[in-house]
């Protein structure tokens, strides 16, 4: 009743304007926005081309591209970014191949196919740091499985993987090597996930006709599933190459970075820089932003890649 | 719209940037009151700590305090892992959340030449607080820079490395003559590192799953380095001379020497699996049974005397650390000094002051080392009563004499890096030599402290 005795002109006061609504969403997002991502951005891009500490109490002073030039000719760091690309190349290497493995395993429906695929799932669900601790006892040569199901009795004569020997020898790269393991153990099923969607997707008659021209399984692989599947293998390999070149939890649970620098990836080396009682923020941002110059450039030449596939599709 | 939308961004980023740009530090410390200003206002005190026993400890005697004066006292306990950085992004803000900090050793530097702490050194004198703990925990905990006679920490929790080891196999009488049959002298606590690799090795029976050490050797913080710590300055060497040089010194033929007896000693003799150890990983090893002798701050020996953590509490004994080749003892330092926070008003300064001069009695040193805390009082520490307070006090007691500790100057964090770098290198991974990692450790350190203006 009362509503239907207001005046048109009281209605319309009570209704905001397509405008008001429009900025009344935009404007908290952008400020949102603003605050947390592009302010960083800009602010650690300064700070990458000044002499700072975040706890020194002291103005930032600027530097120039000295940080970048110490950071381009310290051998350590690049030995570190070769650690990061080695571990990179394996990890998600092997994830592809046992991911696309897995996908075309628990393609076709079977009993049980669904909770064999959730359980498959698992272990990405779980914290890195929580799974990179689990792990640490499991490799425990002592009373860790991984050794006994090796069937390595005597933790003397077996390998010690995050000590990086073998029957108390050096062997180098096992250290790396057991982080790359538990890394695929946990990241496969995302591969997996992806390349699973992108199989559904085929559609069955491509493969009827492909029959009825009587195309072997190998053609059919090669010439309709793979080409298929590729847009979205790509962005799986994309999604994993940047995760594994940030990778930090995982080791830092698992080895701290040792021993020596087997396993010290350029994240890891950016938190110690950054934090750990050094707090060299001008150097651990331009450090940052080298970093992020990486990801970009492989990003888009992946992207490109996509592209040109979708382009050929 | 856009474009507008553009130049509003832009114009708010602008600002923030300009608002929240690091203020340059004051060059002066807050003025200083020509009559110390009365503390009677001062309602609560607040005390920063990190998260473990000790700090619970305090807190009961904050209450005590608050009993006496009414005054409470809340130990604000932060996690190990963000401790540092939570305490510093505050004084970095100048913040004044808490009265005082339990600071680490090698905070000194930072907390002296930036302003965060107040200087204690009158106070401390004047009151006879300095001369009441001992002299190596006031250096260690209170002093910066080392030498110089100023204080800026009352040497709160002491702690240093020591030893824990299986009394039941020191003991046995088969273990015993075997030994002696086989080393020529009686099997016992050793009394040099010599004597320790002994039994490190005689004990070394992998068909048995029984490993005669378990030693520090992780690398993500300092752990590895405060372990070696240990023989270096037993074998009479350290870290710089006393003009901060580093080259021949921390390459020294006695710094090499010790550095690879702590190799032979985790090559020959660690527990399987013990490549990243730090005070959990050492404990572990002995309440399971792997290792017989076990490094580890005393802080951490609570956990071994307790038979509901340790089934063999009722055999585990302690010692503190061996001598060196030439005799001389020495520990690495771990532990904390009270230091008063800069930024605060100078009431609660004063109060703060109060606390600590309350603090620092000797009856309420008592109490703190009877609730488990670890005094650096020169007296309690020689009392009948904290001697036979727990097994492990009269090695805390011993060892709190001959403590020693690495660098506290502002840069450590740095210095710290390539020592843990390189030792986890050489011991773990057995890269190099011993002579190659000290070699580069000095080249590396030289560098830092030079360009940081430490050396000339």
């Amino acid at each position: 009743m009362t509503s239907m005795s207001a005046s048109p002109s009281s209605s319309r006061q009570r209704h905001l304007s397509d405008r008001a609504i429009l900025n009344l969403f935009i404007w908290p997002t952008l400020f949102l926005l603003i605050a947390m991502n592009i302010f960083p951005l800009f602010y650690s891009l300064y700070l990458s081309f000044t002499d700072y500490s975040a706890i020194a109490g002291k103005i930032p002073v600027w530097i120039g591209v000295e940080n970048f030039r110490n950071i381009l000719n310290d051998e350590q760091l690049w030995q570190y970014f070769s650690t990061t690309g080695r571990y990179a190349l394996l990890s998600v290497g092997l994830q592809t191949v046992l991911g696309f493995g897995m996908a075309m395993l628990v393609r076709e429906k079977f009993r049980g196919s669904g909770l064999l695929t959730t359980l498959i799932l698992v272990p990405m669900m779980l914290s890195p740091v929580v799974v990179g601790l689990f792990w640490k006892l499991m490799y425990t040569p002592t009373f860790g499985y991984f050794n006994y199901l090796l069937g390595f009795d005597n933790p003397g004569l077996g390998p010690d993987f995050l000590a990086s020997s073998w029957a108390r020898k050096p062997v180098p790269g096992l250290a790396l090597w057991a982080v790359v393991l538990v890394d695929v153990w946990m990241w496969t099923p995302f591969v997996m996930l992806l390349v699973l969607s992108g199989l559904k997707a085929i559609p069955d008659y491509l493969y009827e006709a492909a029959v009825i021209d009587r195309a072997s399984s190998w053609f059919q692989f090669w010439r309709i599933t793979l080409p298929q599947v590729a847009p979205l293998l790509l962005i799986a390999i994309l999604f994993r190459t940047i995760e594994a070149i940030k990778s930090f939890d995982l080791v830092m649970g698992m080895t701290g970075g040792g021993p020596g620098v087997q396993t010290e990836l350029i994240a890891v080396n950016l938190y110690r820089q950054a934090f750990l009682g050094q707090f060299r923020t001008g150097p651990a941002s331009a450090l940052a932003y080298i970093i992020l110059v990486i990801i970009i450039a492989i990003s888009n030449l992946y992207i490109r890649y996509l592209n040109q596939i979708r382009g050929e599709g | 719209m856009s474009k507008k939308i553009v130049f509003a961004s832009m114009l708010i980023l602008v600002l923030a940037i300009s608002a929240c740009g690091p203020q340059a530090a004051p060059t002066q410390q807050p003025p200083a009151a020509t009559e110390p200003p009365a503390a009677g206002g001062v309602k609560e005190l607040n005390i920063l700590w990190a998260q473990w026993d000790p700090a619970d400890y305090l807190q009961q005697i904050g209450n005590m305090y608050e009993q006496e004066t009414g005054i409470k006292v809340n130990v604000v306990q932060e996690p190990w892992g963000t401790f540092g950085d939570r305490f510093f992004t505050e004084m970095a803000a100048k913040g004044d959340a808490w009265d005082m900090v339990v600071g680490d050793s090698q905070w000194l530097g930072q907390g002296a030449t930036q302003g965060h702490y107040v200087d204690l050194t009158d106070f401390m004198v004047s009151n006879g607080i300095a001369d009441s703990v001992t002299e190596a925990t006031l250096t260690y905990y209170g002093e910066y820079p080392t030498g110089s006679g100023k204080y800026y920490a009352f040497p709160t929790e002491g702690d240093a490395d020591g030893w824990a080891y299986r009394k039941d196999l020191f003991e046995d009488p088969d273990e015993m003559a075997a030994f002696e049959a086989e080393y020529g002298y009686p099997l016992a606590v050793p009394e040099t590192y010599d004597q320790l690799m002994d039994i490190a090795k005689f004990f070394t029976r992998p068909d048995d799953g029984l490993y005669g050490v378990a030693i520090y050797t992780q690398k993500d913080y300092d752990a590895i380095t405060m372990g070696v710590e240990n023989t270096m300055f037993s074998w009479g060497a350290s870290w710089q001379d006393d003009k901060n040089n580093v080259m021949g010194v921390v390459n020294s033929p006695e710094a090499i020497d010790a550095v690879q007896f702590y190799r032979d000693l985790y090559e020959c003799c660690q527990a399987p699996g013990l490549s990243n150890a730090f005070f959990t990983e050492t404990n572990d090893a002995l309440i399971s049974g792997q290792a017989v002798m076990i490094m580890n701050y005393f802080a951490f020996f609570p956990a071994l005397v307790n038979e509901a953590t340790n089934p063999h509490a009722a055999n585990t004994g302690f010692f503190a650390n061996p001598a060196g080749p030439n005799g001389s003892r020495s520990a690495a330092l771990g532990g904390q000094g009270m230091s008063i926070i800069s930024y605060i008003s100078p009431e609660r300064q004063e109060a703060a002051k109060d606390f600590i001069k309350w603090f620092a009695q000797e009856n309420i040193q008592a109490e703190w080392a009877k609730l488990g805390g670890y005094t650096c009082n020169k007296n309690v520490l020689q009392t009948d009563e904290f001697l036979n307070a727990t097994p492990f006090n009269p090695a805390f007691a011993e060892t709190m004499g001959f403590v020693k500790d690495f660098w506290n100057i502002p840069i450590y964090s740095e210095l710290l890096e390539v020592t843990q770098r390189e030792l986890s290198a050489f011991i773990v991974e057995g890269q190099g030599t011993a002579e190659e990692t000290m070699n580069t450790i000095a080249e590396e350190h030289d560098k830092i402290l030079t360009e940081n203006g430490f050396k000339e």
